[in-house]
This record gives C-alpha cells, structure tokens and sequence, in this order.
C-alpha cells in the first residue's frame, strides 16, 4: 500500500449494483419470486377490470359456495365471490406494505445516515430510539396504539412502518459508521464539499445494496403484520383485506375448510416470495467480486514453472526418513475451469532429529504441505500422492487411528498464536484436554503434566497461566501455550508453520530458541515453515525452497547457502541481505 | 460480574421507564376529551359524564394523572379498567401463565431443535444441509397464525388428534392441559425454529472455520469434541443474541396465535382492550409485556456471561 486509496469507490457501486441485478436475473429462486410479486402486482392494479364479480355483493344463494364457474374459488360466508375480493384486497395489502416500507425506510435510513455520518449525540440518540421501540413485541406496541387511534388501515401500517424502522437504521448505521473515517471521505471534506453533497455522492452508495436488501425483508414482515391484525378482527370490516377474509373463512373452518386456503396462499406465498427476493438479492449484492483474476494468475505460473526439474543439492547418506512426502498434490476444484493446484507433486523427507526448513512466499504452497500431512486441509480440498509417517501410509489412514497420531506422534504450531486458542475456555483446559485423551491421565496428573510442559517453555509464573484465558495473555506466551500444547505428549516429529512470524523479533529468537532444545531434548524430526531465510540459517539442517505450489531447490542449509542455485532462491538470499539478517 | 449485572438491569430499568412514560401520553392525549361520554353512552347527562370524569380521575391535568398512575404503578397498583372496574394487574396475572407457558414451551423447542438442526446442517453439508436451509427461510417467512391454520386442518380437524380450540387449567387436568397447548406451541416453535436455526448453522459454520478449531483438531480431539465442546459452545453468543430478539417475536406472535386457539392468555386481553380502546389496561399491557423483554435480555446477558470470559470479566 504505497499510495492511500483517496479516490472515492463511486464508480464501483452502480457497477456493482447493475452487475447485482445480472446475478439476481440468473437466481432461479430469485426470479421466481420477482415473477410473483409482478403478478400480484398487476392482479392488483386491474383488479376493478378483471374482476368476475363486485367484491361487495352479497348473494344469499351462495353462502360458502364451493368452487364453480361463476365462483372459480368459492363464494365466502356472505355469499360475495372469494376470487373478487381476493384480487381487491390484494391492493389495500400491497399499498400497505409499501406505506410501510416508505415510513420504515425514510426514518430508518434518515436517522441511520445522521447518526452515522455525525456521531456524537446523534448516534447515542438513535440508538436509544431504536432500542426503545424494539423494547416491546411489534403486535404489542400496534394494538397499544390502535387503541386510540382507531381502526383505519393507513394509520395502521403508518405506525408499523415507525415500528420496523429500527431495521433500517441498523444496517445503515453500521454502513456510514464503517465508512465515515474512510480516506476518500477525509478528502472530500477537504476538497470542501458540503456535508450534504458528501452524504449524497459518497456516502449513499455503501447503503444502497444493505438497504435494498433490509426492504425486501422489512415488505414480508409488513404483510404478514397487517394480515395479523385484520385476522384478529382489528381492521375496518368494510374493506376487503386477505386477513379479514382469512377471519372470515376460519369462522366457517368446518363448513368450507376450502375457503380458508386461498387467503392463505396469498398471504404465504407473498411473504415468501419477498423473502426469497430478500435472500436473492443478499446473494447478488453482497457476495461480489470473487477475486476470479488471482487464481487464474496462479495458475498461469504454476503452469510456466510446471516444467522446471527440481534443483538437488548432493547431501551426506542419512538415517531413515521419519515423514517422506513424494509426489504430493493439493487441488481445489473450481466451479467454472480445472480444479486449481496448489501444492504440485511436491516431494520432500524428514529425518529424526533433524530440522527441515520449507521455505517460500506467502501463497507458495508451503502452509498447505503442511496441512496435508496432518489432513487438516480445508473441505473440498483434493489431494493425491505419498505422506509415509514412520512407515505407515497416512493418506488412507482411517479417522480414529490419524486422531490418535494427531497431537500424539505429531505435534503442530501453528502461524498466528492469538486465534489459535480457542477463546471460551482457559489455557490450562486446553492443555489438558488432549493430554488426558493421549495418555489417559487422571486430571490431577493431567494437570500437572501441563504445569510442567508450562515451565518447560519458558512460562514464569505456570500456575497463573494455567488459569488464564487466552485473552488475558500476550502473544509470545500465546506462542509458547501452543508449542508446550504440540509437545504434551513428545511427539517425533513436529510440524512448525511460521512459528515466529506473528511474534515481536527479540521473541521470536527465544521461541526459536526454545525450539532447538526441545528438538535436542525429544529428538524430534521437525518440519518448519518459514519465509525468511534468516530463520532457515539459525535452525535448519535441510531447506526446500518452494515457489507456486512446486520444489524448486532441495539440499542441505550449508550447500545451498553456499551455492543457491534457482534464481529465486538467490532472490530470497538477496531480501535477508538487504533488510539485515534477522533472528 | 455484579457490575455487568448491575449496569444491564439499571439500563433495563431506564428502559421501561422511558416506555412507560411516552406510552402513557401518548395513550392518553390520544384518547381524546369525551371518553367519559363515549363510555356513558350518547343520552347520559352533563352531570353524569362530569361524575364519570373525576371517577376516573380525567378531569386533573395529565401531569397529575401520570404523577398517580406512577406511584401507583411502583407500588404494584396498575389502576382499574375503565370499562368492567376491573384491577388491572389482577385482569393480566390471571392470564399472564398462560402466555408465558406458550413462550417457554415454544422457547425451549426451538433451542433444542435449531441447535440440533443447526448442528446437523453446518457438519453434515450436501442435501442435509440444503434441506435445513430451505426449510428454515419457508418456516419463518409464512406469518405463523397461517402455520397454526395448517396445524389446526390436519391434526385437529382431520386427524381428531387435538381439540382445534379450547383451554383447559393444568390444575384441571394435566393431560388436558398438554393437549390444549400442544399445537399452539408447535406454531410458535416452528416459527422459532426456523428462524434460529439459520443462526446457529451460520455461526458454526464461521467457528468450524477459524484457525482453534484446525489446532484442536491437530491435537487429537475427537471430532465430536471439536464440535460439540469448543465450536457449539463459540458459536452459542451469536445465535444466543439472536434467540433473544426471537423470543419477543414468539411472545407478539403469542397474541395472534391465542385467538386462532381461543386461549385465554394476554392476546384475548390485548385483543379486547384495544377494540374497546380500555386505555389503562392497554397501559398495563405494555408495562407487563416491556417487563418480560427487560427480563428476557438480562437473562441473555448471564447467559452470554457465563459463556464467554471476555463479557463476564469485562
């Protein structure tokens, strides 16, 4: 990040949104459910035109008539024609909805905007309102305020628009709020543009998409209210509602259970229709620009460095390999295009006692190797090839007989020591968790097993540490908490990915120290992952140097400091050089 | 912990009060001069209209009116109905039980089976998982007196299994009683259900994700351990805050499902009151229902407290 990004994003939303609307269109669910509300829509407006019948009229011939071809869906307990009333009361539904959302959206969205964009006093206001309203159950708070207002449908869905503004204003809310200190908006205050144009050319774009989104939702909940209300009797009986025809077909529920279904499935299939559309447009706004490009470059290089043999160094006969890893492939399959390969027949050996180094930037495949041997691979993850662990195959392996090497024979450090702690419980429990399921230690032992293992690392004060939650710790203990975890249970071979990286430098010299002795004590064989060469220096017996999913160079540390060979390794030798070696 | 404890139900406290007090001018400037006359009838006297008035205290300045109603309210004492003379706090207890037992009913199913459901999807996957999701945007955007409808059709009305509506005591007859709620329940627990467990499959989902869970794993957890024991119990917070704003939406939902049942809680008094436009007990409604969501987030609180040790020691 050289230059800060002061150029406002406002040519990307439209982009977005018009590119949104492109998704929605290919959302099978999401079209059918536009398609349905267009149709409700239009039975609406040419309800008078298409209507068999005057909604009102009462026939005493057809009381809860059962369908026919005067009364295509029956006749109700007035003998007034189900179908007519169903399409008039359509409107009075829909036009309530939409004076709802209109209320809903104008409060919310207004005070979101001001509350977000000014802060201060604003915002402790808005606040309090919004929690205030949602303090009582909606139904609750509208028949308080039915009853003095009276039983008018417009003031109704008014006050329901009042009560579901909440809605709005926390989704915009919390989108100006994320935006207000942005840099783009910094400039434009400073290029001396007035608030307002501010609000409306900056700042409206981030609400757009939450917005649309909050409305669908906030027009199913508007529906379903009002016909709840006119279900209970509450509307004004000389308007044709779904819920009051609902009312009065369920008073004829065993006479005509029939007539009670359509109401219902104007109701249902319209609330479900603007959920629908709601979940549809979530998908078509917010999951965008899927970052396509990257993993075509990706592959691009993998493809050009696919045909390079690996450069190996002669190195001295050695002991029997205690991990030996040939030919290994990770891939994640792709919707559109072959499955991607990040780690490609890469093939590397680690001996008992020995330290080997695997080195490469962020995104070389190395973090992946590593998860493969421990089959800790995210899903969808597809991998081929040999992991041989101490003689045994490990990719078959069945579930029970890898949980019981994982964190027994193998121990693990991962890279970032702060979310690698699960937060709900204490550093002691999860230190004796999987002791006890190890060894079968009772917990006292256990937990005396992890009092040591405290000590060991260097810990000061174990007891306290025992009881403390990972919050409560620094991110060099947090470090130290992770590798007593790996080592509880002496493994043989430990798995090391960027042990230091997210640590302070004089820190990540005394972990690097501590693992070293504990190599020394356990005689552990040690895969480390690193990216900087000068922890390959301090540590390692053996490098393998990777770069777009493949082994470039493999050989022992003093050959290969001595002679790199690749030109990217010479590059990598070259970034230690310039920055001072470290550690 | 006493702090936090403390600090939640003071605003809790200023909460209700803020309420109360707008509730009650807005119900009362908004029940406008002649109510007592509305009450009477069109053909009662001036002199008998002006005895109504100071019988219910209208003729005071609202400030005076809301001054009584307070210490009234502080003291327990909700004033009477305007219509019946009714005690108001004694006209909603007398109810009250009977909503509250729908809530808790449905409360608890939909915490046992969204967890579960939830549970199932976010591990499972594949067809299980699409089954659970869809099921859960259908159940919970058809409003759930439609759902009740459907419950009362097939197991009342066609299978004869319950009594499509009706009310029987516990003390009556237990048996009775389970029966008469069952299919109430059921309604709430659906909506409930289907709301929650799109919560708790997300939030596992996003534990099952993150970097602890690939590090218990590399410990030699059993599966179900990692799950169950460290991911569940992350991913509670977030579907914890969720089911709070959920068990008010049960309660609202109470009040419109009672009437499809004919049950005789806290909707048929709402219902009853707002139609005649009976203002205190309507005042009293709101007071008892803003109570209940006051208590319901504090229990939430605790229990996001007792799970998490950043909000209990913070």
């Amino acid at each position: 990040m050289s230059e800060p990004a002061l150029v406002a994003p406002a040519a990307v939303p439209p982009a977005a949104l018009s590119g949104g609307l492109r998704r929605l269109l290919r959302d099978p669910l999401g079209v059918v459910a536009l398609g349905w509300l267009a149709l409700v829509i239009v039975a609406a407006a040419l309800a008078r035109w298409i209507s068999p019948h005057d909604p009102d009229e009462p026939s005493a011939g057809d009381i809860l008539a059962g369908p026919s071809a005067s009364h295509l869906l029956g006749a109700d307990g007035s003998g007034r024609d189900i179908l007519s009333r169903l399409l008039h009361a359509s409107q009075i539904s829909l036009a309530g909805a939409a004076l709802t959302l209109l209320v809903a959206a104008v409060l919310g969205i207004g005070a979101g905007l001001v509350a977000g964009y000014y802060g201060g006093w604003t915002e402790t206001a808005g606040t309090w309102a919004a929690s205030l309203i949602m303090a009582l159950p909606g139904i609750v708070a509208l028949l308080a305020l039915r009853a003095v207002v009276g039983p008018s449908p417009w003031t109704t869905m008014a006050i329901f628009g009042v009560l579901l503004s909440p809605a709005f204003y926390r989704v915009v809310y919390a989108a100006v709020s994320g935006v207000r200190h942005e840099l783009y908006i910094d400039a434009a205050r400073v290029a001396g543009l007035s608030d307002a144009r501010i609000i409306g050319r900056h700042v409206l774009t981030v609400v757009r998409a939450p917005a649309i989104i909050v409305a669908a939702a906030v027009g199913s909940g508007a529906i379903a209210l009002q016909s709840g209300i006119t279900f209970l009797g509450l509307g004004d009986p000389s308007v044709a509602t779904w819920g009051g025809m609902l009312n009065d077909a369920f008073a004829n529920i065993y006479v005509a259970p029939l007539a009670v279904a359509w109401p219902s499935l104007a109701i249902g299939t319209t609330c479900v229709a603007l959920t629908l559309l709601s979940n549809a447009l979530r998908d078509a706004l917010e999951r965008t620009g899927r970052p396509r490009r990257r993993t075509a470059r990706a592959e691009d290089a993998a493809d050009a460095a696919a045909k390079e043999p690996v450069l190996t160094h002669d190195e001295p006969p050695g002991g029997a390999a205690l991990l030996d890893v040939r030919d290994l492939v990770v891939a994640y399959p792709r919707p559109d295009g072959p499955a991607r390969r990040v780690v490609d027949e890469v093939s590397l050996s680690v001996r008992a006692g020995e330290v080997h180094g695997l080195i490469g930037e962020s995104g070389s495949g190395k973090t992946q190797t590593a998860f493969s041997i421990l089959r800790l691979l995210p899903a969808g993850a597809r991998t081929s090839g040999a992991i041989v662990f101490d003689g045994t195959e490990l990719s078959g392996l069945p579930a029970a007989r890898l949980t019981r090497l994982r964190g027994g024979a193998i121990g693990y450090v991962p890279q970032e020591p702060m979310s690698n702690l699960d937060p709900s419980f204490t550093v002691g429990s999860q230190l004796v968790e999987p002791i006890r399921a190890h060894l079968g230690h009772g917990r006292a032992k256990a937990r005396t097993r992890a009092l040591e293992l405290l000590e060991r690392v260097g810990i000061a004060d174990p007891a306290r540490t025992f009881d403390a939650y990972p919050h409560e710790i620094s991110g060099g203990m947090a470090q130290r908490v992770l590798i007593a975890g790996a080592v509880a249970c002496e493994p043989r071979l430990l798995i090391a990915d960027e042990p230091t990286t997210a640590l302070d430098v004089t820190v990540q010299a005394e972990v690097l120290d501590l693992l070293r002795d504990l190599r020394d004590d356990l005689g552990m064989g040690v895969l480390l992952v690193t990216h900087d060469f000068g922890v390959v220096a301090d540590l390692c017996d053996r490098v393998s140097v990777m770069r777009h999913g493949r082994v470039v160079e493999t050989g022992p540390v003093d050959a290969i400091f001595a002679e790199p060979r690749h030109a990217y390794t010479r590059a990598l030798f070259d970034a230690v050089v310039a920055t001072g070696e470290r550690a | 912990m006493y702090r936090f404890i403390a600090r939640r139900l003071g605003s809790g406290v200023v909460l209700v009060a803020a309420l109360t007090t707008l509730t009650f001018f807005l119900l009362y400037l908004g029940a406008g001069d002649d109510i007592a006359r509305q009450l009477l009838g069109e053909e009662a006297d001036e002199a008998a209209v002006r005895a109504k008035e100071r019988e219910l205290g209208l003729d005071r300045p609202i400030v005076t009116q809301f001054a009584h109603w307070l210490s009234g309210a502080v003291h327990g004492d909700l004033g009477t109905s305007w219509f019946n003379g009714q005690d108001v706090g004694a006209a909603i207890l007398s109810r009250l039980s009977v909503t509250v037992s729908l809530v808790i009913g449905s409360t608890l199913l939909t915490v046992v089976f969204a967890t579960v459901l939830g549970v199932v999807a976010a591990t499972r996957g594949g067809w299980v998982d699409r089954v659970v999701q869809v099921a859960g945007v259908l159940g919970h955007a058809v409003p759930n007196f439609l759902i009740s409808l459907g419950l009362v059709l097939v197991f009342a009305i066609s299978l004869h299994w319950f009594r499509p509506t009706g009310y029987t005591r516990f003390a009556e007859s237990p048996g009775l009683w389970l029966s008469s709620i069952t299919l109430p329940v059921l309604a709430l627990a659906v909506h409930g259900v289907s709301g929650v467990v799109q919560q708790v499959r997300g939030a596992v989902v996003d534990e099952l994700g993150r970097d602890y869970v690939r590090t218990l794993r590399s410990r030699g957890l059993s599966e179900a351990r990692v799950v169950y024991r460290h991911a569940l119990r992350n991913a509670a917070g977030p579907a914890l805050s969720f089911l709070g704003v959920q068990v008010v939406g049960l309660l609202g939902g109470a009040v419109i499902i009672e009437q499809v049942f004919a049950i005789p809680g806290l909707g048929q008094v709402a219902v009853t009151a707002t139609g005649q436009g009976d203002v205190p007990l309507v005042m009293g409604l709101v007071v008892v229902s803003a109570v209940l969501v006051v208590v319901l987030n504090l229990l939430i609180d605790l229990l996001q407290g007792w799970l998490n040790p950043k909000v209990r020691l913070g």
